[in-house]
Parts: C-alpha cells; structure tokens; sequence
C-alpha cells in the first residue's frame, strides 16, 4: 500500500502510523459532555467501503494526514493535511444504547 | 444418525464406505423460527448447538452468508487457552478450557484437541515478573500457570534459541500445560453435525441483507433467500459484526475491523510440541499434526474488511520466527490468509441481550476467538434462552464502556489495533 504524503510524495504504508477514525469529534476540553466524551473515546463509524482516517508520516516528515482509503480493496482515495481541524458529519444521539 | 466409533469405522471400511451420511442436512429455510443466529462459523453454530442441548430450544436457523466454516474459524492459528490476568476473563476462558477438554466425546467429533500447553517467552526481568504476577492472578482462579526456567525450556523446546547471544534473550516463559490446539474445522463440523441432529436447520449460502422491525423491536431478517421471522435474532459474525449492525440501522460500535493474517509452513518433522509465543513482538507458533508449522503475529493495523493482509506484516512474522529459530530460516512458507477481527476498545468481546429489542449480540472476539468458541456458545445460548447472561458473561456488556466497567486485559486503552 503507497500514501502519497503531500510533501514527500508516494512513500510505503510501514512509513505511516495509524492514528484511526477521522470521523470522530474531539468535545472541548471544558465540556463535561459525558456522551459526547464516550462516543469520540468508544465509539467508531467501520464502514466496509470508503473510511475518513488519520494517519501520521511517522518515519517521514511526521506531518498528520487526513486519508480516505477503502476498507474493502485498499485503495487510497485521497491524502491531505489533516491541520485546519474537522468538521465531523456524523454528529449523532443515536447508534448505541 | 449413526454415532461415529471405532466399530462404525470398522464397518464402513468393510463394506467400502458408501453408507455415511452427510453430517448435516441442507434444509430450505421456513417461514418462522424461534432463534434465527446470524453467522454459520464457530461461535454461531456452538450458539444453536447449547440452545439445542442445554435449553431445549431447537426451532432455531443458522443462517450463513458463505459456505459453513469459511469465515474465521477456518482462519486462525486454532490456540485454546485461558492464561489471562484479570478475572472476568479468567473465569469464561477457563470455562470453555473444560469445555474443550469435554468437547470430543461431547460432539461425538474428534475436534483433535491436544493439551500440548501453551508457553509465553519472557525477555525482560520485568517481564518475567509480569507473568509471575498473572500466573499467580491465574492460580488464585484454580487455573494451572508454571513459570519455566531457561533450562526447562531448553528441554521443551530445543529448536529454541536460548542463548545469550539471541536477539532477544530468553529469561523464562509463563506456561499453561492444559493449553493446546484443536483441529478447527472439526469444531466447525462437530458444532454443526450436533446442532442439526437436534433439530437445527443450517442454511449456507443465504446473506443477510437487512433487519424484519415491528415498532422498535427486531422480528426476522430479509435474506438472500427470502424473509425469515423469529421471535429472537442473534448476531455472531464477529469481523463483520459492523456491517451487519448497519443493516440494523446501528451506526458506531465500539469496534474496529482489522485484518489478521497467518501462515503455514511446509511439512516438517516434529520440532515444536507446543504452543509457543514471543515475548518481544507479537508472534506465536504451533504444529501441526500433519507436520506444517502455524504461525500468525500483530495485526496489519488499520481497518480492512478484505481478507487479506499486506507484505510488511509478512516480513516482520518471518523476522520474529527466524529470531526465535535461528535452524528454520530457510524453511519455505506454504501458505499465507488474512481473516476479519472484530477488535473492540478494551480487546475483550461483547455477548449481551441488545442492543435492539429483540436482537442479541455476540462479537467483539479480537484475535481470540477461536479459543471462546465452546464458552461463547454456551453463554450467548443461555443469554437467548433466558434474556438475561450467565455469570460467565454478565461483565462482557455493550455498554460497560460508557459506564468505565472496561475489561483491558493488557492494560492498552482504546486503541484497537494494539490489543
């Protein structure tokens, strides 16, 4: 599997450390939002299809990378910075009980 | 159906071995059943089998996307052991340890289990001491556990490089003798053979695709071969545990799907009568009775949901085999797969009644689930039949993660792909 690392180019996936889920929202530091604490920790989109995922040039530049990378056939959709923060779409109540 | 024995050996070899049956029925699905479980691999199959045997339910389906055992339980590395530290897991791996140590005469199967033990290599003193320490925690449970000197192990292992000169020198190992290896399509095929002569229908090649609801609560499932009612569903298709949770309209789980691969070797003469695993990287080695070595290390480390791996992960297994056994470095591996794991945010699984009315959950098996299988049937049937869990698996909750009642045995948080 090849990242192409925005400043370095195509490099081999073991120069990457996997950071995990994109999708998820960091809550404020401040908040006291348990629910909104224990989804961004436990909980995790997993499709079988396209991911939203992080992943950090560890062995390279060390920048953080926002990867989309389908989970079914590998295949890496789209890197970029992941600087500039996230706006996640799945801010959701639902999904657990 | 006749019993499988020596006699009945004896007598199909005589008369040229065209009277056995076939072990289980290939039934159409019915309209309605009382269990529908969702997954025809280990954990499924001993699901019905205990619902059958021990509660007496057996209007009951297995469906199976594939045919039956082509998922995990045909993909592991088939160790079965219950050397864990912290007690909840102490106690529902060592049940299913006696279950295994049953579960021949039990399926009336030979499933081949062999108490070879199960040796964990300790490099670091401070290894050395974390394994007294889970020993003891071990021993505490009436579970066996022996620290092993270099000498013993020397003894049991001498393929092992023991000197001081490895790369990682050997100080001791924690082992397990009652641990050991069964012959996993057995488990499947003895699973399915005894579920399906009390009555069980296991209908192969029919796919899920979507959830029967009544108001809020789960009433059978669509499939590729029609619509079935039940008035319980349970899921055990760990690896795949989030797709099938979608289709229920469950978006986040506490789980991550990785890819977990393993290999085998060519035939060799006996060399390792254990279960062997390494203590400086995550690598573990058995053999077969046919005479290939098995072996499997870390997960690739990202989400997959193709059941195959990449080639780092190749190379580093080959790294860490060749630096415990320097002699078998020019041993050619035959072949090599990936299976699909349910990796949770404490590495322990989840079997619970839920989270949907109606609906039953077992997954969450991480890179252990073979091990479970027997247990994890047992508990999810009583789980079904009582709507309420068996101490064994009363810990093992979907929601203990939102209530800090998290069972990390290795103490890693939630990270998935480091359990």
């Amino acid at each position: 599997m090849l990242i192409t690392c925005p400043y370095c180019g195509p490099r081999d996936v073991i120069e990457f450390t996997y950071q995990g889920d994109g999708n998820r929202e960091r809550p404020q530091p401040a908040s006291q939002n348990l629910d909104a604490w224990n989804a961004y920790v436990y909980d995790r989109l997993n499709p079988a299809g396209d991911h939203n995922e992080i992943w950090q040039h560890s062995g390279g530049c060390r920048a953080h990378l926002r990867v989309v990378r389908n989970t079914i056939t590998h295949e890496i959709l789209s890197t970029a910075f992941a600087r500039g923060g996230h706006k996640s779409a799945d801010n959701r109540a639902e999904g657990r009980s | 159906m006749a019993e499988y024995s020596a006699f009945s050996l004896l007598k199909n070899a005589l008369t040229g071995n065209k009277d056995w049956k076939p072990a289980w029925r290939k039934p159409d699905p019915k309209a309605s059943y009382d269990v529908i479980v969702i997954g025809g691999g280990g954990h499924g199959l001993s699901t019905a089998y205990y619902l059958a045997k021990e509660h007496g339910i057996t209007n009951v389906a297995v469906l199976e996307k594939g045919w039956l055992g082509s998922g995990n339980v045909g993909r592991n590395t088939t160790a079965v052991r219950s050397n864990y530290l912290l007690p909840q897991n102490t106690r529902f791996y060592e049940h299913s340890m006696k279950l295994w140590e049953n579960l021949s005469h039990d399926l009336n199967y030979n499933v081949m289990f062999s108490q070879r033990g199960c040796l964990n290599l300790a490099h670091t003193p401070a290894q050395l001491d974390d394994y007294a320490r889970r020993g003891n925690a071990m021993r505490h449970l009436g579970v066996d556990a022996e620290l092993m000197s270099v000498d013993r192990i020397k003894r049991l292992v001498p393929a092992l490089d023991v000197s001081g000169s490895a790369r990682f020198p050997v100080l001791g190992g924690l082992m397990q003798p009652r641990a050991g290896t069964a012959r996993h399509d057995a488990v499947a095929w003895g699973y399915a053979r005894g579920a399906d002569r009390r009555g069980v229908d296991i209908i192969e090649n029919c796919e899920v695709t979507g959830f029967l609801r009544d108001g809020g609560r789960i009433t059978g499932v669509t499939t590729t071969r029609g619509e079935i009612r039940a008035k319980k569903v349970a899921l055990a298709v760990a690896g795949s545990t989030g797709q099938v949770m979608q289709l229920a309209g469950i978006s986040h789980m506490p789980i991550e799907s990785h890819v977990l691969q393993a290999f085998v070797s060519e035939s060799l003469k006996p060399v390792v009568d254990t279960v062997l695993t390494f203590g400086m990287g995550h690598f573990y080695i058995s053999q077969s009775d046919k005479g290939g070595l098995v072996y499997g290390g870390d997960l690739d480390g990202y989400n997959s949901y193709a059941q195959r791996g990449s080639l780092p992960i190749v190379d580093e297994v080959m790294s860490e085999m060749v630096a415990l056994f320097p002699g078998l470095a020019r041993v050619r591996m035959l072949r090599s797969w990936g299976g699909l794991c349910d990796m949770t945010m404490d590495g322990s699984p989840i079997i619970a009644a839920g989270p949907l009315p109606g609906m039953y959950l077992n997954c969450g098996w991480c890179y252990g689930g073979f091990k479970a299988t027997p247990a994890s049937g047992w508990c999810f049937a009583y789980t079904i039949a009582k709507d309420e869990p068996h101490e064994f698996n009363a810990p093992f909750t979907l929601d203990r993660f939102y209530r800090g009642l998290i069972i990390d045995d290795k103490g890693q948080g939630a990270t998935p792909r480091l359990h």
